[in-house]
């Protein structure tokens, strides 16, 4: 029992047969081979499967692919553009914000979502935001600095598109 | 007709600890309705085999970890008539679809029921508050669940829609037990009617949990009213402490006509603690909770009544 869903996935139209009880998640990485979102819990609670649909972060593994019929699917795949890192990913290197990266494609799709909302984060604002992401490794710390670091340089860029 | 059982109460099918949440190891139809008939028609035709899919972070955990098995699934997201916020003069309308998200990002929210809006925001991460639905969290009919204290504090009247039509059923006599509402299986909770409270009301939420994410141990919502000083109006509701969410009654009489001073409030919380049935379980003690009880109606009171507009 399935059906044929089409959606946009990182820009692209994608249509493909999926099963009633299939997870986004799963199709994801099985069958459309993105490999970004990650399985931690497959319960609700680590945030490492996060993608933006329809430009909202939410979970994959308690997502049914059926659902995601005709809207838009972003994750970390997508970000780079003519193969330059986003600004949030450059941040998260800069940082050093990154250990095994299990968790980071994760927190990279909230903080975009973050800096969206939100140009000038303060650290409680970050914490806050990002409390639906654990990260085994990092403590946290230079996530959250490298947050504060994109929020700076999105700040800078916009600033220098104005004098233009 | 029986009480619809949202969540069985008995043992899952296997170990929870051994299953693998990986996939949904469960095969069902599926069905994307658009009106709140349709809805109706689907629960009608397949009984207690079929269940509603909401924001799915309640139900899809639970269907992984096989406590529940439905063979229809029934996606009420696209139910336009389900996720709106309106204004509607005496009182606020929500749809029960409406994600907890839209709910917190509502200036009416945030301005006028300050006790849901805390309740909203402190739950889960931004993730679960993108996909849970207000409508999900009272049917889930967990006694821990956030909005109730708040709902009931504010008495919320649930608006149901069944084969027959209709009706209001007054938040307080919603819920029956742990995952246990007065729904029916041919039943949709549809809309939530908050009533504007009176001017001068402060309200406020308190939760106490393990960690950020977790569900409360203990939560409480408080509505106040005061003239120079003197209670003329107050409710408070708590969770996690019995079987489902309750109203403090004794409490709340006791304090109506008095000034809220130390001394009273002190007695106010002991009075409390008589009024909780709590439970050990994994998150807490009976006794932490019957204790933290007081302490956090005693904090949400003050809270409350700092917030008072013109005091
Ligand atoms: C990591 C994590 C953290 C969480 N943290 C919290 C927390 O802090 N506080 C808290 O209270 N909860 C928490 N929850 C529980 C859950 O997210 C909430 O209860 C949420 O509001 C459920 O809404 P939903 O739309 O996802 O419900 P669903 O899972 O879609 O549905 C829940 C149940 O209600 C039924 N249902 C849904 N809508 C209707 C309707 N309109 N009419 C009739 N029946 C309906 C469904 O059939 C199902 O049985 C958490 C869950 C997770 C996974
Ligand atoms: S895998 Fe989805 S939240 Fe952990
Ligand atoms: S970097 Fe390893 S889990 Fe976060």
């Amino acid at each position: 029992m399935g059906k044929i869903i089409r959606f946009r996935l990182n820009g692209r139209p994608v249509s493909i047969y999926v099963e009633n009880n299939e997870l986004l998640l799963n199709v994801l990485r099985e069958k459309l081979g993105v490999m970004s979102p990650k399985y931690g819990c497959g319960i609700g609670e680590c945030g490492a499967c996060t993608v933006l649909l329809d430009g909202e972060p939410v979970l994959s593994c308690l997502t049914l692919a059926v659902e995601v019929d005709g809207k838009d699917v972003v994750t970390a795949e997508g970000l780079a553009k003519d193969s330059e890192l986003d600004v949030v990913q450059r941040a998260f290197i800069e940082e050093g914000a990154i250990q095994c990266g299990y968790c980071i494609p994760g927190f990279i799709l909230v903080a975009k979502k973050l800096l969206e909302e939100n140009p000038e984060p303060d650290e409680d604002f970050i914490r806050e935001y990002i409390r639906g992401n654990l990260c085994r490794c990092t403590g946290y710390v230079n996530i959250v600095r490298a947050i504060k670091r994109a929020a700076e340089e999105l700040k800078f860029h916009v600033g220098k598109n104005k004098q233009v | 007709m029986t009480e619809r059982k949202f969540v069985k109460p008995l043992k899952p099918k296997v170990d929870v600890n051994r299953v693998n949440t990986r996939i949904l190891p469960v095969e069902f139809e599926y069905f994307e309705p658009r009106t709140v008939k349709e809805v109706v028609e689907l629960l009608s035709k397949y009984g207690s085999e079929a269940r509603i899919l909401a924001g799915g972070t309640d139900l899809i955990v639970r269907m992984k970890q096989r406590f529940i098995e439905p063979k229809y699934i029934v996606n009420i997201k696209k139910v336009k008539e389900l996720n709106f916020i309106e204004d509607r003069g005496d009182h606020l309308a929500i749809g029960a679809a409406t994600k907890l998200r839209e709910i917190e990002k509502s200036g009416i929210v945030r301005k006028r029921f300050v006790a849901l809006y805390e309740a909203v925001r402190s739950m889960a991460g931004v993730q679960i508050r993108n996909m849970a639905t207000i409508g999900g969290n009272l049917c889930n009919a967990s006694p821990a669940a956030d909005t109730a204290p708040p709902l009931l504090v504010f008495e919320a009247k649930l608006k149901i829609v069944g084969p027959d039509g209709e009706k209001l059923v007054p938040i307080s006599e919603f819920f029956l037990g742990p995952g246990k509402t007065v729904l029916k299986h041919d039943e949709v909770l549809a809309e939530i009617w908050i009533p504007y409270q009176p001017e001068g009301t402060g309200s406020a939420f308190i939760k106490i949990a393990r960690v950020a994410m977790d569900l409360a141990k203990v939560n409480v919502a408080v509505a106040l009213r005061t003239e120079e000083g003197v209670v003329k109006s107050v409710k408070i509701a708590l969770g996690a402490v019995a079987p489902t969410p309750i109203r403090a009654y004794k409490t709340e009489e006791f304090l109506t006509g008095k000034e809220l001073s130390e001394a009273t409030l002190e007695k106010a919380a002991e009075i409390v603690k008589t009024e909780v049935k709590p439970i050990t379980d994994i998150r807490s003690t009976a006794e932490y909770r019957r204790e933290v009880s007081g302490v956090i109606v005693k904090d949400a009171l003050l809270k409350a009544y700092e917030r008072i507009s013109g005091r």
